[in-house]
């Protein structure tokens, strides 16, 4: 007789190898393609170690600022309880899944050349200042990031038992005492987590050097590599920049291994821990003016977009609303191929535990040190002698996003499985429920909540990524964020503006149906 | 007729090894007791499957089951807790011990609504555990086993939690059980009375070792060391 336990088991390590393979494929395998299509590597040019340089420069102002400012931001939002709390916290999550493209719009509308802050210079009397260069590319980052590190932190100050706050109330700790002795322990632990993390994302950074970059001083590598397969077509100088690319990120990678990596989307932060250490008036009001400050920078932009963009959505030509049916079939496509091999590695993960599990569960979250323009050239390559790869341009964005956004789920998805194995795991294997079975009446039902996190954070990612889809598609097939990246560079401003609302509700929208839908009537 | 046999079974985890060899006949009701940690809860796992054996045999009806995966060996088991799924209802639950795809044909449910009332729970099927009580949520459980219909019943204390009345109860329904479907039973207790009040034999377990059933009466008239020592 057939032994159901072990199909179950063979058919979880075989879906989970097939996505490892391809994994590797993606990660490894692309950059195979370009050193090998390369024809000879192109030695690097004194522009392309200057984009090293700024890479380098940026990212770690990005991280180093965005943490810096966190700390006081976390700190006072930690100690203190109003009106509004939890929706700013929540908030503080939304940048996460802002498409770019819409937060450097709303960013342009704040600081750019006739944004709000130029038009209060020019009322003072002041010199307007330029916005584009490396302190543009350093605000959006810090724009993007700083709500991250918040919640980072934030999580840090609610895992502090409020027991030791009493005791250091009894104690008579001051406000400086309490940080010296409680909440700076707590922080060296966790920022530089939140540095190296940060420090990746900015690494990557591609739509933010295109749009806020400032011609070859600003340039990241990942733009370097976008410039010299489309403008220059020079492969060898594409794959010796996109090997630079990888050794980073690798480094990198390793780097952030070695130092645990703090997971930021976990909930319970809602909860402010009871608090002796409230000090006086003037701590209150320290506290107010820098949660009202790291609001305004954080809503400010997003309210332009919203207010800009409004009155013409109206009158966007039609190529905007195909691009946004284009780009919805991505992100859709993109979620289910994600979580379809996030389940199927999570289960091969757990089937295989110990440090085989640990390798393959490693493989799953490296795509978070990848370079997706990397990757997106590697594949150009491979497709290129079999086919035109302009007809692929929408699979492979899809692909291409799948796997970027796999980290994510899979730390979204593996603790809960783990838990729902370990507690209920015997209970399914005594009634002989194995494979499809299992997975439709036990696993999906349990795991509905994190899966449809990641299934809504996925869906938004991929909605309103810019970056691959710019090496392949040409006029026809554009994404919504490529069309819209196009509306900007022709200054058709007002168009612009429609459509980055259009992509800003939809990526919303994504989010919010699926982790709805995660929410409802999940098991107890 | 002996159906249910450990063959110098050895199971080994880090430093704690279990020992067993002995048998047990058909429609036996079998108190498993001992002192916490001796390793009761080690030799259900083992004859449920759960649990690795690193030599010896267990055999069914003289057949070798030591390397059947659990679903597929002829024991229902009831765990100390975690017996039923909290997102489905009482009627899937249980429907669970009939088809574990869930997919039922009218006579099928009649026979799921069947083990409902037999246990006492009739119109709970659209609940789910969390709204009903421990004793009940122990129904539940016990009418799966019930229409699971295997030769063997393996409880590993999933009565533990609920107070002396109940539990008393939970026994007897158990009993019941076993006497309807022919069931031989193997039931780790904590307490003894428990096990007085409805197992005809015990196993005694302690210092490694799983000892050779013998009659309660007999055992508890004249207790041997390794008993003297656990009762105290």
């Amino acid at each position: 007789m057939s032994d159901p336990a072990r199909q179950a088991r063979a058919l979880a390590l075989l879906f989970g190898g097939l996505v490892a393979v391809w994994l590797v494929m993606l990660n490894f395998g692309a950059l195979g393609a370009v050193a090998f299509r390369a024809e000879g590597l192109t030695a690097l040019r004194n522009s392309d170690w200057a984009a090293v340089r700024f890479t380098l420069l940026q990212a770690t102002l990005s991280a180093g600022l965005s943490v810096a400012l966190a700390i006081p931001i976390a700190r006072a939002l930690a100690r203190r309880q109003f009106f509004g709390r939890g929706l700013l916290i929540t908030l503080m999550g939304a940048p996460f899944i802002l498409p770019t493209l819409v937060a450097v719009l709303g960013l342009l509308a704040v600081f750019g050349r006739s944004g709000l802050v130029n038009q209060v210079f020019d009322m003072l009397g002041l010199s307007r200042f330029n916005i584009f260069g490396l302190h543009g590319v350093v605000l959006a980052h810090v724009f993007y990031n700083l709500p991250l590190a918040t919640r980072i932190l934030l999580q840090g100050w609610a895992g502090i038992p409020s027991e030791r706050f009493r005791l250091a109330a009894v104690l008579g700790f001051s406000p400086r005492d309490t940080f010296r002795q409680l909440e700076a322990p707590m922080l060296r632990d966790l920022a530089p987590g939140a540095f190296l993390v940060i420090f990746l994302i900015c690494l990557t950074s591609f739509s933010v050097a295109l749009t806020m970059g400032g011609g070859p001083r600003a340039t990241t590598v990942e733009l370097a590599i976008f410039q010299a397969f489309r403008f220059d077509f020079d492969m060898g100088r594409a794959a010796m920049l996109a090997l630079v690319q990888f050794g980073l990120c690798a480094v990198a990678g390793v780097i952030a291994w070695r130092v645990a990596l703090p997971s930021s989307l976990g909930g319970g932060l809602d909860r402010p821990v009871q608090r002796f250490d409230l000090g006086g008036r003037g701590l209150r009001l320290r506290d107010a003016a820098l949660i009202m400050a790291g609001a305004a920078f954080l809503l400010v932009p997003l309210a332009m977009v919203v207010l800009r963009g409004a009155p013409h959505v109206a009158a966007l030509p039609p190529e905007v609303w195909q691009a946004t049916g284009r780009s919805l079939i991505v992100a859709l496509g993109a979620t289910a191929a994600t979580i379809a091999m996030t389940l199927a590695l999570a289960h091969a993960v757990l089937a295989l535990g110990g440090k085989r599990g640990a390798g393959l569960e490693w493989l799953g979250l490296a795509a978070l040190a990848a370079s997706p323009l990397v990757i997106g050239t590697g594949l150009f390559l491979l497709i290129r002698p079999l086919a035109n790869p302009r007809d692929f341009a929408l699979l492979v964005t899809m692909l291409v996003n799948a796997g970027m956004a796999m980290p994510f789920a899979l730390r979204l998805i593996l603790p809960d499985l783990r838990a729902e194995l370990t507690t209920q795991g015997r209970l399914a294997t005594a009634l002989g429920l194995h494979g499809w079975a299992r997975l439709r009446i036990v696993t999906l039902p349990r795991l509905r909540r994190p899966l449809g996190f990641a299934a809504g954070l996925t869906a938004a990612l991929s909605m309103g990524d810019l970056g691959v889809i710019m090496l392949f598609a040409e006029r026809e097939g554009a994404t919504l964020p490529m069309q819209l990246y196009r509306l900007m560079n022709a200054y058709r401003q007002d168009d612009a503006a429609g459509a980055a609302l259009v992509l800003l509700g939809a990526s919303l929208a994504l989010f919010v149906v699926f982790e709805r839908w995660g929410r409802g009537r999940a098991g107890t | 007729m002996d159906v249910l046999a450990l063959e110098h079974v050895t199971s080994t985890q880090g430093d704690f090894a279990l020992a067993a060899h002995w048998a047990i006949p058909e429609g036996a009701l079998v108190a498993v007791v001992g002192p916490s940690g001796a390793g009761k809860s080690t030799l259900l796992g083992a004859v449920a499957g759960f649990v690795a054996i690193n030599a010896g045999r267990v055999l069914w009806q003289g057949r070798d089951i030591s390397r059947t995966s659990p679903s597929l060996r002829p024991v229902s088991i009831l765990f100390q807790d975690n017996n039923l799924f909290p997102h489905l209802t009482v009627f899937e639950n249980v429907a669970l011990g009939l088809r574990p795809s869930l997919r039922l044909t009218v006579a099928e449910r009649q026979r799921v609504e069947g083990a409902l009332a037999r246990v006492g729970l009739v119109g709970l099927g659209p609940r789910k555990p969390a709204q009903l009580s421990g004793g009940q949520q122990s129904r539940v459980a016990l009418a799966r086993v019930l229409l699971q219909r295997k030769p063997v019943m393996l409880l590993d204390e999933p009565f533990a939690a609920l107070g002396p009345a109940l539990r008393k109860e939970m026994l007897a329904l158990v009993a019941e059980i076993c006497r309807e479907t022919r069931a031989t039973l193997l039931m780790v207790s904590h307490e003894l009375r428990d096990a007085e009040t409805i197992a005809d034999q015990l196993v005694l377990v302690s210092d490694g070792v799983a000892h050779a059933p013998a009659p309660t009466q007999q055992v508890l008239a004249d207790p041997s060391a390794a008993l003297r020592n656990y009762l105290g």
